[in-house]
């Protein structure tokens, strides 16, 4: 791991409204520097909106976010976010794009970014010839160009295919590895959570109901330790869900 | 291989025109100059005419730079007012009602104001047309604008972009395709409106051309009038076409 060091995030009572609606309700979290946190939960759970409030995208209706104990008031440049779609620009070519990512548009940054990813042969196309893994990687090393300290990504692997995506995970976690920034990943996919995260944080109805240490070594294999954990994880989501249909249940039978 | 697609092309989109002209050329066999519908060949005397006493050259420079000078002000100002009510809501809510009601009377009927305030010269031809073209480049940039990917902006934000650099990068590049629409409506209307503006009163022009030629019952002259402008407009679509291949040459549909 390089001396640089991610950011520490530390959240205190923080909840977020959408008008009437609460989505996330009293969340304390703390996440080291350079560790690689995964948010799991149902979709609507509020991870999502977890992930938009660290970045600023939104802002929080009570309590604080803190990245190395500053407070998160407006964006940040050292912090990156991944989204579900590409969002390339399709009137830039790639190293363009990539561009962006780094505050003072030099292509040989961009050109470094693409080649960590293994796309600096495509630097020079526009993004409308690229297939959807390689959009992807071109996102990531636009997110990479900027030397974050901290990369969000929101279910950045969900919409590609079965092979891109285990070529995603490992390239995520190898740049990881490498540059040691700190990582906050949204999923649905308990097992892409496991093979990744350091830790695992089940959010269920805008609280953590979970917040599980993955203590296996890495590079992840998916052996029985493995299954103990996606086991573990998959029966607490689960659970709960019996549990809410047994609620709802009895809340008609009481009428 | 490349050029013969071209040359194939321009065979193809001349081929109705050419044919035309070998139907009149029939069908006007044996017919006089002083008839109502003179041959082709009267056609080309004219054009040999008045190229020698530099009447056509002057005339279509006149009517060529009018045109020119009443879109690129009527243009820009359109240009200008979509930016500004697309980026800013207050000023839509200001400017919007205004710029409807003037496009609701339709600009030929301020003839008779225009030509009472500025009289026959030059100035009132270019506000005539700077009239008929502002509204479609407005109209066309505020919808561009407006409908600009909402996701590429956020991903803008998250990455930093000043105001300025979102409009550079993200917002106008991405309602140019829309702005190349009201250019081409626009330039519809501007020959649209020099040729009426002409006509009704100039002392110089293709349509001044035209209605003199009619006062002596020049037919030739009258038919060769209407060749011009139909020219005049092809080329500057062309022209349009041009600009649009090389400023959407990122899109896959203009590969």
């Amino acid at each position: 791991m390089s001396e640089r060091k991610g950011f520490e995030i530390k959240i205190k009572n923080l909840s977020k409204f959408f008008g009437d609606f609460q989505v996330l309700k009293d969340i304390n979290l703390t996440i080291e520097q350079g560790e690689f946190v995964a948010l799991v939960g149902h979709s609507g759970c509020g991870k999502s909106t977890l992930l938009r409030l660290i970045s600023k995208l939104e802002a929080p209706t009570n309590g604080e976010i803190t990245l190395n104990d500053v407070p998160v008031k407006k964006i940040n440049p050292a912090v990156r976010y991944l989204f579900q779609e590409a969002r390339l620009l399709p009137w830039k070519s790639v190293w363009e794009n990539v561009a962006i990512g780094s505050t003072d548009r030099s292509k040989e940054k961009a050109l470094h970014a693409l080649k960590e990813v293994d796309l600096e042969n495509k630097a020079e196309e526009w993004p409308a010839v690229l297939s959807g893994g390689q959009k992807q990687r071109v996102s990531l090393a636009r997110a990479l160009a900027g030397n974050p300290k901290l990369l969000l990504l929101d279910e950045p692997l969900g919409a590609l295919d079965a092979l891109t995506r285990i070529n995603m995970q490992a390239l995520i976690e190898k740049l990881w590895r490498e540059q040691g920034f700190s990582v906050v990943l949204v999923t649905h996919d308990v097992s892409e959570a496991i093979y990744l995260a350091d830790r695992v944080v089940l959010i269920e109805d805008g609280k953590i109901s979970m917040d599980k240490k993955i203590t296996l070594a890495r590079p992840r294999v998916k052996d029985n330790n493995f299954a103990f954990f996606e086991r573990l994880i998959l029966d607490k989501v689960m659970k709960n869900d019996k549990e809410s249909i047994n609620e709802a249940a009895d809340r008609v039978y009481s009428i | 291989m490349n050029n013969k697609f071209v040359a194939s092309d321009l065979l193809l989109s001349w081929s109705i025109p050419f044919v035309v002209l070998i139907f009149w050329y029939v069908v006007t066999l044996g017919q006089s100059s002083a008839s109502l519908f003179p041959p082709p060949s009267d056609v080309g005397n004219a054009v040999i005419r008045l190229m020698k006493d530099g009447t056509l050259a002057k005339n279509i420079e006149i009517s060529s730079v009018r045109a020119a000078a009443g879109f690129v002000i009527g243009g820009l100002i359109g240009f200008f007012l979509g930016v500004v009510n697309g980026q800013f809501r207050l000023a839509e809510k200001i400017l919007n009602t205004p710029i409807q009601m003037i496009r609701n009377v339709p600009h030929l009927a301020m003839i008779p104001l225009i030509l009472i305030w500025f009289g026959i010269g030059e100035t009132a031809k270019i506000i005539l047309i700077s009239l008929g073209t502002f509204f479609p480049i407005y109209l066309n940039t505020f919808h561009g604008i407006r409908y600009v990917d909402n996701s590429l902006i956020e991903m803008g934000k998250t990455y930093g972009l000043t105001r300025f650099e979102l409009f550079k990068d993200i917002i106008f590049p991405g309602s140019i395709s829309s702005i190349m629409i009201g250019i081409r409506q626009s330039l519809g209307r501007m020959w649209l409106t020099l040729i009426v503006a002409e006509t009704v009163a100039a002392k110089s022009g293709i349509g001044f051309m035209a209605t003199n030629a009619r006062e002596f019952m020049l037919m030739d002259v009258i038919v060769l009038s209407l060749i011009i402008y139909a020219l005049l407009g092809s080329i500057s679509d062309y022209v349009a076409g041009l600009i649009e291949k090389r400023v959407l040459r990122w899109h896959p549909n203009y590969r």
